[in-house]
């Protein structure tokens, strides 16, 4: 009976859900001149008019190179991160500080005295395989907070990566306990100096979390300002955080 | 098509939601809602043949709808890091219940009023 109930109900939210997909554009039929994204991919928000820069138009004609040069509002190359980490760069800062809260809970709910063993002995495989791929998956992760403006990636697929490779040394070692002051402790100090760049750009600029560093050339690895930066405090910091749960999760109360 | 999967996706979370008395199966379908709904929001923005809303050396400029729209990723990676630290939180806890109620089943666990 309940299962019936729960089919109809999930049936009908379905059926509503595909009503009101009548409203949206057709899947892949989007025209981004008619969207808030052109902004962002013309790297103009303040100046630019949409339709005519659509129709190549003065202003900024379209099919204008952007890789390569400079003088635009934000030179990453890549434009999803220089709408994370630029213009919506307070709505990052909120997201941090969420991961952070849930790392805190985590902590307090299962934080504990020893570490868990899982009761048997790491295959050979793994144990020896481990000193052979830590190196090369820390610097994969690296590489990618470094380069999140101009490659798909960033900060937070970056910290994860590290994080992986914390576990991987939790699996392969039964008596290896992270150090939680060092994680701790550079999580609270990438959590500030992100805050810290946020308030320097308010010092210089007018604006909490303005962009005050010289922008470069857009494709460059030395370009977009302060991104890269932010970028490199967001990866080591969910790395940090992530290890630290990564931690929490293999320690156990006694008794 | 992506859109009638990501909603019947919703479909089964909730059903999932409704039926299930194990709480991680509750979680799972928690999970999988989330990853519905931003499946849904990544292909809002999806433009026929376009790229990812990189500039590089073979694409170097604009032409309209040559790239997908980059705010709906935007919006998603951070859907995904908080999805990421909610599961982990909930699942921390239904180690707790496990611990104090012995089971993490609605209907055998002790020391809960009817």
């Amino acid at each position: 009976m309940r299962r019936l109930y729960a089919i109809l109900v999930a049936a009908g939210l379905i059926y509503m859900l595909f009503v009101f997909l009548g409203t949206l554009p057709l899947y892949g039929k989007v025209d981004l001149s008619n969207r808030v994204s052109a902004h962002f991919l013309a790297k103009d928000v303040n100046s630019v008019d949409v339709k005519k820069w659509v129709e190549g138009d003065k202003q900024v004609p379209s099919r204008e190179k952007i890789y390569g040069r400079k003088g635009f509002e934000d030179e990453s190359a890549n434009v999803v991160t220089s709408i994370v980490v630029n213009y919506r760069s307070f709505d990052t800062l909120g997201e941090v500080t969420v991961l952070f809260a849930s790392a805190v809970g985590i902590g307090l709910v299962l934080g504990g005295m020893k570490r868990m063993g899982y009761g048997r002995k790491p295959n050979f495989i793994l144990r020896v395989s481990t000193g052979i791929l830590l190196p090369l998956i820390i610097m994969f992760g690296i590489y990618i907070f470094v380069h999140g403006h101009l490659t798909p990636g960033g900060g937070f697929p970056g910290g994860t990566v590290i994080a992986a490779a914390v576990l991987l040394l939790y699996l392969s070692n039964e008596e290896f306990v992270a150090n939680m002051k060092t994680s701790k402790s550079l999580e609270g100090s990438m959590g500030s100096l992100y805050v810290i760049f946020g308030l320097a750009g308010l010092a210089t600029g007018g604006a909490f979390l303005f962009n005050f560093l010289p922008n470069g050339v857009v494709g460059s690895l030395f370009s977009a300002g302060v991104v890269p930066l932010v970028y490199m405090t967001i990866g080591l910091k969910v790395g940090s955080e992530l290890s630290g749960v990564v931690a929490e999760i293999h320690e156990e109360r006694e008794g | 098509m992506v859109y009638g999967i990501s909603i019947i996706l919703i479909g089964i979370g909730i059903y999932g939601l409704m039926t299930q008395k194990n709480l991680f199966k509750h979680i799972v379908s928690l999970s999988i809602i989330d990853t519905a709904v931003n499946i849904f929001i990544v292909a809002t923005g999806y433009v026929s043949n376009g790229k990812a809303p990189i500039y590089t050396r073979a694409l170097p400029g604009f032409s309209p709808n040559s790239f997908v729209d980059p705010l709906p990723q935007a919006l998603v990676l951070t859907a995904i890091v908080i999805g990421v630290g909610t599961l982990a939180l909930g699942a921390s806890l239904l180690v707790r219940v496990k611990e104090k109620h012995s089971s993490i089943n609605v209907e055998n666990m002790k020391g809960v009023g009817e």
